[in-house]
């Protein structure tokens, strides 16, 4: 089971954890595996085509999906999926 | 009899090889060593471009950890040819270098020639008491603090980012400190911006901010901005700068900046905060990604955390704010391996340090393009633009 750490603006979606576990043999699959255990992820993460939102980037260990095979890229056991969605400032 | 000066002069130059300046106005492209024999006053009124000062008195005990090889090449210069003409002699004859040459006319026939001279600007011995431990850095030293004394470095938002970013780099000596803010100090702020106080609540930030800057290093020039930064000022805002410190709370200005930025071709230290977890990276136009790169388009409003108001540890934009510090200031003396093309996620509670890697997009909408193909209309072209916040609550 890949572990997958979930952004701050998502743990509020996820039970308020900062990591999860999911399952499948490759991105999408361990993705859509988050979504079903935790419905309120699906629409932040997929837009209505099946695809990955464009303002969420998402990490195979430390490279970015996008450049390998997008949701067809290959997931071990021990990968760890890093979703990152855009985050401005906060500064205030 | 003894001879005079001028024959023993003349005795001298018969002996060693001398260089016109037009031949030395050459080799110094070429990496030549050239040191300059005259008094370090006369060294600091304007040198040859790269010329190593070694007084003629101390010639025989510094020139080795100028130029080690002694068969390698080097000229000797002065103020008019006298001077370095020993110097050459005693290189020569006595410490063995076998291409030793003096400049024939010395500086003064150089600067009548019309070459290039290097004034050089000393640091004056309050700024050497000040940053001696810049100083006794070898990657900074006295070049590199000049460097961020000549630096302008415009920090966006006088607020949690901007409080520690804007102290440590003041402090550091950054010469031009821009800040652009148009809010008011208020009690709430005072847990984590630490550049303003108790006693300045409801006063300008950037004000107050200048008022902090000048107690710590009065050397800082401070240039207020006392507005928000928009489509119709910011090409005006940061033109001129040469590095820009990012704490933009908001998706529109963020992404208005980086098309600006592009388009100027100003590097920009980017970093956001949000409970406990940061994030930095910086966004060199053309050598690394932009951020739109990063994220091609912004979140809806509603998956916005910006908008509002959110909950932050208060040390947590101090972490973030010094490791922006850090980046401008390599970034100003071109040391080290700043994040460009990483993004770096700190999570605060796990004490852990995250690194992603950031890739340039071939198709990215502004910096797949030259900067001067991007248009004023397409500066911040975002969706929803001025509806964005307001749908965010």
């Amino acid at each position: 089971m890949a572990t997958i750490k979930i952004p701050p603006v998502l743990r509020a979606s996820v039970g308020g954890e900062k990591q999860v576990g999911a399952s499948g043999e490759n991105v999408g699959e361990v993705l859509r595996d988050l979504a079903s255990s935790h419905p309120a992820t699906e629409s932040q993460l997929f837009s209505s085509d099946g695809e990955l939102n464009r303002y969420v980037n998402v990490y195979l260990n430390d490279e970015d999906v996008r450049v390998l095979d997008g949701l067809d890229t290959a997931v071990g056991e021990s990968d760890t999926l890093v979703i990152l969605p855009a985050m401005a400032g906060g500064a205030g | 009899m003894s001879a005079s000066g001028a024959e023993l002069l003349r005795r001298v130059k018969s002996q060693i090889e001398e260089v016109d300046p037009s031949e030395v106005n050459e080799l110094i492209d070429e990496g030549v060593p050239i040191v300059d024999v005259r008094g370090s006053e006369e060294f600091a009124t304007g040198h040859l471009p790269g010329a190593t000062s070694i007084p003629r008195g101390h010639l025989e005990s510094r020139i080795e950890s100028s130029v080690p090889d002694r068969s390698a090449e080097v000229i000797l210069y002065c103020a008019s040819g006298a001077r370095s003409a020993y110097a050459a002699r005693t290189l020569q004859q006595d410490m063995g270098y076998k291409h030793v040459r003096s400049m024939t006319g010395g500086i003064t026939l150089w600067k009548d020639r019309g070459y290039e001279v290097e004034v050089p600007r000393a640091l004056t011995s309050e700024q050497r008491d000040r940053y001696s431990r810049h100083l006794l850095i070898p990657e900074i030293g006295a070049e590199g603090q000049q460097k961020l004394l000549d630096a302008r470095v415009l920090l966006l938002g006088a607020g949690g980012l901007g409080s520690p970013t804007a102290l440590y780099l003041a402090a550091a000596g950054v010469g031009t400190l821009g800040i652009v803010d148009d809010d008011v100090v208020d009690l709430s702020n005072l847990q984590r911006q630490v550049i303003h106080s108790t006693d300045r609540i409801g006063v300008s930030k950037v004000d107050s901010a200048e008022e902090a800057i000048h107690a710590l290093n009065p050397d800082v020039n401070v240039v207020k901005y006392k507005t928000r930064i928009g489509a119709s000022n910011i090409m005006e805002i940061i033109e001129g700068y040469d590095v820009i410190v990012d704490g933009v709370d908001n998706f529109p200005t963020r992404y208005l900046l980086n098309d600006a930025t592009v388009r100027l071709k100003i590097p920009v230290v980017s970093a956001s905060i949000l409970g406990f977890d940061g994030q930095l990276s910086v966004f060199k136009p053309y050598e690394g990604p932009c951020y739109r790169c990063l994220f091609r388009e912004p979140p809806p409003a509603e998956l916005a955390p910006s908008c509002g108001a959110n909950g932050v540890l208060g040390v947590l934009p101090g972490t973030m704010g010094l490791l922006q510090a850090t980046e401008v200031i390599k970034l100003v003396l071109g040391i080290g391996e700043p994040a460009i093309g990483r993004l770096l996620l700190y999570d605060a509670l796990g004490a852990t340090l995250t690194e992603v890697k950031v890739h340039r997009d071939p198709d990215c909408p502004i910096c797949s393009r030259d900067p001067e193909d991007i248009s004023d209309e397409e500066l911040g072209v975002f969706p929803d633009y001025e509806a964005f916040c307001a749908a965010a609550g």
